[in-house]
């Protein structure tokens, strides 16, 4: 690796306003890191070279015009679930695995306005659905610390991809912690900002009501640039909220001193993995101090969030993934005998097991007679959720959890048993349930792997939680480690 | 036998609304275009896409809400009703279902006692599905998108009509309702005006409802007309022979005028109804129905009502005007433009006037004939100054070649009175070419006065008023009598 080029986000933005090095130069350093490590990683399904160059030469001359924007010329990589206008998104799906979009998502045009340059499509799990990455009909992603180890899902490709320092910063969607998650796993920085600060049109839906794209990058501050450029409100999204402008680095270097920080008891119990809970403990200690007052709270309904969510996300899914038939676009089955072939075969065939689990359980939970047992009931839970952390932050700022409760594991370890993935999200998943912004962050290390600790603020807190992450890194360096294999390349 | 039974009819209509765009996007919802050019990528349920309510159909079902008397739910939901078909593009269809935005509404069917008439259990907004065109000899499916996403008010009946001819009666009133609220072009063979009926019959006298059977594609007023008549004796045969009806769909085949199955209770879908996540609840402010209200066109039962008492036309006249809110202002500012009488202002409109319209094929909004030309001719005629057989022929070159009324009007009356000029020279002709008859009615012969009267006519080619010649002729015949 090229030592004269910076990682972080912020440095390059600095490198290319002193014209130490050019957008191009920046952008085919990174496209020759990938084709270098990629092989092995698998963070990308699709990488945009020529794309990637054009839209650097370009960035260049706005650069050498003077009007270019702060974050013009930067490259990062954007999740396969973000439309982009005749580049393949796949959603990590067979179904998919030509489909041409004919126009770009609302934050992949605005990365374009702004002239940034997109170096390709990172992997992800099948639709979003999964939390270790192997259920992508491209193979599952490596985590770059342990390539025996999953990356964490379903962003893993984007998380992967920092971490091995091929992208700078990376677009993600989080759903259930699909940003957190693997952040944690890869440590790296992902936030998963409030329900509808950042549009979803065209990032293909998994579950409507959860899905929210964010972005992971390697540290706080980096996140803070990004979000100030991907998230607002557009009036092509219903959900998206409109709100004035704001700065999201604006509270990057505020005090901690007299924060309240919310340790939910029913979070530290013995599920919990005793590495990660000393490191998150070592980690609150840091904050504590800053200044920051520890209190104990509780999320009494936590333990009803991910039965809750594993209603409402599949009903959701059953209902979103139904325009897969085979008829307007993505796969379609050869020669069927009937319509309903067509459909069946056009399904089956492009849909992988989780999908297809989640499609079941779904139309399951939604069918007469079920609905009120399980959809009505799911909806109730999470109203109680959202109530909890309300009551929560009427006495806290803020409230600490570990991101995950453990470590990385290994590659096809828990794909048997489908429910005990689920667990993964335990500490993520309530978050979602109540649209709440929530980020991890680099926090310490247990057997040679990362450990995240989560940062959960109150609905449109983004840059107080920002804040709080920034500090921390400030007095830790965690987000500095890189993984050997990184290392090993650059000798 | 069937004097025994009672029927009981519930309709489910379809009534297109009149916005430009459609429901979830910004495409035109124009009819006839060439399949898919009108549909977008969110039409086409593109993954990614999000709808985007329109506010004007909003607004056209908050009118229609306000105009039958009904609750506007302050905030309705969005639903999703799911199933999968070729020209449903996203697998499930944008519907409301627990929260309608309008609910408990009255639809009047006699204007003269508000409190009578078809209860309107609901009216909710809703997306239209793209059409299947089957060329089955070629053997593959055709799917147009250019109708999915259009927006539908779904108006549903209480089951509370108990014959063929009520239905058809609610259904007339209705469309009337719709198009003079101008949401609606209420044209059934386009499809903007849908209907399906749910009938069942009971024992007279009975309270519990039987068996349903739903009727679908019934797209006029005939064919609803007939497959409730089929519907009623086919269910009757069925209960008389000892059995029970059965709960299905079945679908008017007007080729052989009958229903038949087309799927049972079983094989119903489970449309796995729940609040679409991708909209938020509809919220409406009283704000926008006090305006909407304020605004609101003269209804077609206050119009019934008053061309009843202002100007004394019949039932059956009163419902040709209402037909078509274009047609009752084309009367009504005809009638302004001058002190005509109402029936004759009627009778041209329907009678001369939709003549030409139909003979050009167009609509009277495109009517080569203002209003204020046609009441400048009706006053020229009603005076006398224009015979009414004249008036046709002015009507009819006012509009092929685009004369103004006034020119033609005019050089008609210069006709007239040209032909005045020439008529001493023709009386001196016809008087002189027929010298017995002359002498036959200066002996006394009158009848002969009347041949007199018709060979100048001849001679004037018609164009001069017969009251004239006859003056003249007498004042001249006088002279010649006492010369």
């Amino acid at each position: 690796m090229d030592s004269s080029f910076p990682n972080e986000l912020f440095e390059i933005v600095e490198g290319l306003k002193k014209k130490s090095f050019s957008s191009r130069e920046i952008t085919a350093e990174y496209l020759i890191r990938i084709k270098k490590s990629d092989p092995e990683i698998n963070s990308f399904i699709t990488l945009c070279e020529e794309t990637a160059i054009g839209a650097a030469i370009k960035a260049d001359e706005k650069i050498q015009k003077g009007t270019g924007n702060l974050l013009t010329g930067v490259p990062y990589a954007s999740k396969d679930l973000f439309c982009t206008k005749n580049i393949r998104t796949t959603c990590a799906s067979r179904m998919l695995v030509d489909f041409l979009p004919p126009y770009d998502a609302e934050i992949v045009s605005r990365a374009n306005s702004h002239f940034l340059v997109m170096l390709g499509k990172t992997n992800m799990d099948e639709f979003a659905m999964g939390s270790s990455n192997e259920t992508s009909y491209f193979g599952a992603v490596k985590n770059p610390w342990d390539l025996e180890k999953v990356p964490g899902g379903s962003s893993g490709g984007s998380a992967a991809a920092v971490a091995a320092n091929l992208a700078p910063i990376a677009t993600g969607s989080d759903t259930g912690g699909s940003i957190r998650q693997p952040a944690a796993f890869c440590g790296v920085s992902g936030i998963k900002p409030t329900y509808g600060r950042v549009s979803r049109y065209g990032m293909i839906a998994f579950a409507s009501s959860l899905d929210q794209a964010g972005a992971i990058g390697r540290t706080a501050a980096d996140l803070g640039l990004f979000l100030n450029l991907i998230a607002g409100f557009d009036d092509k999204d219903t959900t998206s909220i409109e709100k004035p402008s704001e700065d999201f680095c604006r509270h990057l270097n505020s005090s901690l001193d007299g924060l309240k920080f919310g340790l939910p008891r029913e979070f530290f119990n013995s599920a919990l993995d005793a590495g990660v809970s000393s490191i998150v403990s070592h980690a609150i200690g840091e904050i504590e101090k800053m200044g920051g007052k520890i209190v104990e709270i509780s999320l009494d309904n936590s333990n009803l969030a991910i039965p809750a969510y594993y209603i409402i996300a599949p009903a959701e899914c059953s209902s979103n993934l139904a325009r897969y038939d085979g008829i307007r676009f993505g796969y379609r089955s050869v020669n069927p005998e009937s319509v309903e072939e067509l459909y069946e075969k056009t399904r089956s065939e492009g849909f992988g097991d989780e999908v297809k689990r989640r499609i079941l359980v779904g139309t399951y939970a939604l069918s007469s007679g079920y609905y009120d047992a399980y959809y009505t009931k799911a909806q109730k839970v999470r109203r109680l959720i959202k109530n909890d952390f309300l009551e929560a932050f009427k006495i806290v700022d803020f409230i600490l959890s570990p991101t995950t409760p453990t470590t990385a594991f290994p590659l096809s370890n828990e794909k048997e048993d489908p429910t005990k993935m689920y667990l993964q999200d335990i500490y993520t998943i309530p978050v979602n349930l109540a649209g709440l912004p929530a980020l991890s962050v680099p926090a310490g290390m247990s057997d040679r792997m990362p450990i995240g600790l989560q940062i959960i603020g109150n609905y449109f807190e983004e840059a107080r939680i920002l804040g709080v992450a920034n500090r921390f890194q400030q007095v830790t360096d965690w987000h500095k480690l890189l993984p050997d294999l990184i290392l090993d390349k650059s000798v | 036998m069937t004097d025994n039974w009672e029927i009981v009819i519930g309709l489910e209509v379809h009534v297109q609304l009149a916005t430009n765009s459609k429901i979830f996007s910004g495409s035109s919802t124009a009819y006839g275009s060439e399949p898919n050019s009108q549909a977008s990528l969110i039409d086409l349920g593109y993954p990614g896409t999000l709808p985007v309510i329109n506010e004007a159909a909003v607004n056209m079902a908050i009118a229609f809400g306000i105009a039958v008397n009904g609750t506007i739910d302050r905030e309705s939901i969005f639903a999703r009703k799911n199933y999968f078909y070729p020209d449903l593009p996203k697998g499930y269809q944008i519907s409301q279902y627990d929260s309608p935005i309008v609910s408990h509404g009255l639809l009047t069917t006699d204007p003269q006692d508000k409190l009578s008439g078809v209860p309107i259990v609901r009216a909710h907004l809703e997306e239209d599905a793209g059409k299947s065109i089957h060329f089955s000899r070629q053997g593959y499916t055709g799917i147009d998108l250019n109708r999915a996403g259009t927006p539908l008010l779904e108006v549903v009946t209480a089951p509370s009509i108990h014959s063929a001819h009520d239905a058809i009666n609610f259904l007339r009133r209705l469309r009337e309702l719709v198009v003079h609220l101008r949401i609606c072009d209420g044209n059934m063979q386009e499809g903007s005006f849908r209907c399906d009926a749910n009938v069942s019959v009971r024992p007279k006298n009975s309270k519990e409802l039987g068996t349903r059977a739903e009727i679908k594609n019934l797209n006029s007023f005939r064919f609803v007309e007939n497959a409730i008549e089929f519907e009623r004796s086919r269910q009757i045969d069925i209960l008389e022979s000892g059995d029970s009806v059965i709960q299905e769909t079945r679908l008017y085949d007007e080729k052989n005028n009958q229903t038949k199955s087309m799927r049972t209770k079983e094989n119903e879908h489970d449309y796995r109804y729940f609040p679409d996540p991708d909209l938020l609840p509809l919220e409406i402010k009283e704000k926008q129905i006090a305006k909407i209200s304020q605004n609101l066109p003269e209804l077609p039962d206050t119009k019934r009502l008053r061309y009843g008492q202002d100007y004394g036309l019949s039932v059956e006249e009163i419902s040709v005007l209402l037909s078509d809110p274009l047609v009752s202002d084309y009367f009504e500012e005809t009638l302004a433009h001058g002190a005509l009488s109402a029936k004759s202002c009627f009778n041209w409109i329907t009678g001369e006037l939709f003549r030409l319209l139909k003979k050009y094929n167009v609509k009277i909004s495109e009517s080569r004939i203002s209003p204020a030309d046609m009441a400048l001719l009706l006053g020229k005629i009603e005076s006398g100054i224009i015979p009414t057989s004249k008036g046709k022929i002015i009507l009819q070159t006012m509009w092929e070649d685009g004369k103004l009324v006034e020119d033609l009007i005019k050089q008609e009356i210069m006709n007239l009175s040209t032909g005045n000029e020439n008529l001493e020279e023709w009386i001196n002709e016809t008087l002189s070419q027929n010298k017995d008859q002359v002498t036959q009615f200066l002996s006394g012969k009158k009848k002969i006065f009347g041949f007199l009267v018709g060979q100048v006519m001849k001679r004037a080619d018609g164009n001069t008023d017969p009251k004239i010649i006859s003056e003249e002729l007498s004042k001249i015949l006088q002279n010649l009598k006492e010369d």
